[in-house]
């Protein structure tokens, strides 16, 4: 019943040859934009089609797969992307982070640490990280090469003399393997720490901007700061409502329209686990407030 | 005892020999030789079309030369040509020891970002990592050029035409440049405002021992700030020779045409 009409992923054999060179390209050398021939895919643009293609190319019939949006499982995009690859490749899905063995991701990296033999892909919607400032392609490739990294510093200048501290939260510039400055995607800047060392391999696909670029298991990636305002990782200073979570990156959700709030972990994955282990937070759902509270039925 | 500051200061910075460029059949610059030496403000005037501009192209690297060749003595002392240099090499000359000054100051600035990120970009790309250095820095090349610090924050789009130009300025001069580059830094500009910042212009070029080689068609900018002028006219250099000679004492006839086309004050 499966996917007989299509190629095995979706694509064909040649243009995932073709990524695949990308890909290897990619690695070789870190951080580095490598330029690909991407393809139209059956979703608009900025819904994760680099993200898509790079999956496509790397999967197997024996992988796992577990796309994330924004930390979340069970948004329209990680659900239709894993539905996506259900049908056109049959493989098996996930959404606890240690079975799978490819995570397409937008905008996150999983709370539980990834291992070696876990690849991490990531949708990027814009790969150049200069682009705003110095809007010329050719100039930005040739500042690329010669390393001439003065104008990234210029935005964070910006940022302190605006705001009083970098006040970047998203999309960080992050300096990989001491050579490429690169745009990581806008994950939050909370996450830029993970990336460093990270003993999975990491794969960035901009489908618009046709570029593949790639941070190889155990690369250094260094984000960029002042001596004075070094870099600081951001998070809500509370616990996750649901999971009591001190450590995990969390989404504020607005709940009513007289300033009531709450923090829940953006990883759903991470906090689902977590209160199945056990953990309470101060709004845990009725079954939780039951027992504790000796139950209605019983 | 040998002085070795006054033996390099004997050497020429930059020397110019016979280059020429042409535009298909057009000679934009005809064997135009010359030297440079530090501190030195060489003016070069003329006409609308007599190829200053591409001169000043050809001796800042920024078009190849179709025929000689621009040399510089780099500040380990050793006279390279400009030719051989790599990109990666002439870009870095361009942000440490050399500065351009553009007539429009949108093509010399980054408009959209701060006057102090501005004057320190230069510093950063030179590696500078310590935020309140660079603004330290940044705020009293602000003073140096007669910006008021308290405008540090703002972009330069907010800023006033001559305002705009003396940020230029500093933004050129903080890397301690030995040779600046300038195309009619005063065009643009009224009256008043073109007096100022020729004067601070004056000084900084004097105070920092620069060498300067500037561009201009307005002869009374050429004879407040220069040492020596060159006259083009149709891509040659007529007459060469110390400000004061070449405009009270004219040799050739264009150049006497020139100075004569001065409105009396």
């Amino acid at each position: 019943m499966n996917a007989p009409a299509y190629n095995f992923a979706y694509l064909d054999e040649q243009t995932k040859r073709m990524i695949r060179r990308a890909i290897l390209k990619a690695i070789a050398i870190p951080g580095y934009q490598v330029p690909f021939a991407s393809r139209e895919m059956p979703m608009p643009y900025g819904w994760g089609t680099g993200g898509v293609q790079v999956t496509a190319a790397i999967l197997g019939p024996a992988d796992v797969l577990k796309v994330i949006d924004q930390g979340s499982d069970d948004t329209t995009n990680a659900i239709s992307i894993r539905k996506f690859f259900a049908k056109t490749a049959g493989v098996a899905t996930t959404t606890a982070t240690e079975d799978a063995t490819v995570i397409q991701t937008r905008h996150r990296i999983p709370e539980t640490a990834l291992s070696e033999n876990q690849v991490l892909v990531y949708q990027v919607p814009i790969p150049e990280p200069l682009r705003f400032l110095e809007p010329r392609e050719t100039e930005t490739r040739r500042m690329h090469a010669l390393a001439e990294y003065g104008l990234m510093h210029v935005k964070l200048y910006e940022d302190i003399a605006r705001f009083g501290h970098i006040a970047t939260a998203y999309a960080y510039p992050v300096k990989v393997n001491a050579r490429y400055v690169m745009d990581p995607s806008p994950t939050p800047k909370f996450d830029n720490p993970k990336m460093d060392n990270c003993p999975a391999l990491q794969l960035f696909g901009a489908g618009r901007e046709k570029r593949i670029y790639a941070i190889p298991p155990y690369t250094q990636v260094v984000s960029l700061d002042f001596d004075d305002h070094p870099f600081e990782p951001y998070r809500f200073n509370a616990p996750c409502a649901l999971c009591a979570a001190e450590d995990s990156y969390l989404d504020e959700i607005v709940t009513d329209d007289k300033g009531g709030r709450m923090f829940v972990c953006s990883d759903t994955d991470y906090c689902e686990s977590r209160q199945a282990a056990g953990h309470h937070g101060s709004l845990s759902a009725a079954p939780y407030k039951e027992k504790a509270q000796g139950g209605i039925n019983g | 005892m040998v002085d070795q500051a006054a033996l390099e200061n004997d050497q020429p910075l930059l020397v110019a020999t016979s280059i020429s460029k042409s535009f298909g059949r057009i000679a934009a610059c005809r064997d135009v030789s010359f030297a440079l030496y530090p501190g030195e403000v060489l003016a070069i005037v003329g006409e609308s079309g007599s190829g200053k501009s591409t001169l000043l192209q050809l001796l800042s690297g920024q078009l190849a030369a179709s025929a000689g060749h621009v040399s510089y003595r780099m500040r380990d002392g050793v006279a390279r040509d400009l030719a051989s240099l790599g990109e990666a090499e002439r870009r870095f000359l361009y942000r440490t020891d050399w500065g351009f000054v553009h007539q429009d100051p949108a093509q010399g600035l980054r408009m959209a970002v701060s006057a102090g990120a501005n004057v320190g970009e230069r510093l950063m790309a030179v590696g500078w990592n310590h935020y309140g250095r660079i603004r330290e820095t940044a705020s009293d090349w602000l003073t140096r050029v007669e910006i008021d610090t308290a405008r540090i924050d703002d972009a330069p789009r907010t800023y006033s035409g001559g305002m705009r130009q003396r940020l230029q300025i500093a933004r050129n001069l903080v890397t301690e440049p030995r040779l600046v580059f300038m195309d009619e830094p005063t065009g643009g500009l009224d009256v008043s405002v073109q007096a100022r910042l020729l004067d601070l212009l004056r000084s900084l070029v004097a105070e920092l021992q620069l060498a300067v080689i500037i561009v201009t068609h307005d002869l009374a900018v050429a004879r407040l700030l220069s040492h020596r002028v060159m006259v083009m006219k149709g891509g040659r250099v007529i007459e060469t020779g110390l400000t004061d000679q070449v405009l009270d004492d004219p040799r050739e006839p264009y150049t006497q045409l020139l100075v004569s086309s001065i409105l009396p004050p």
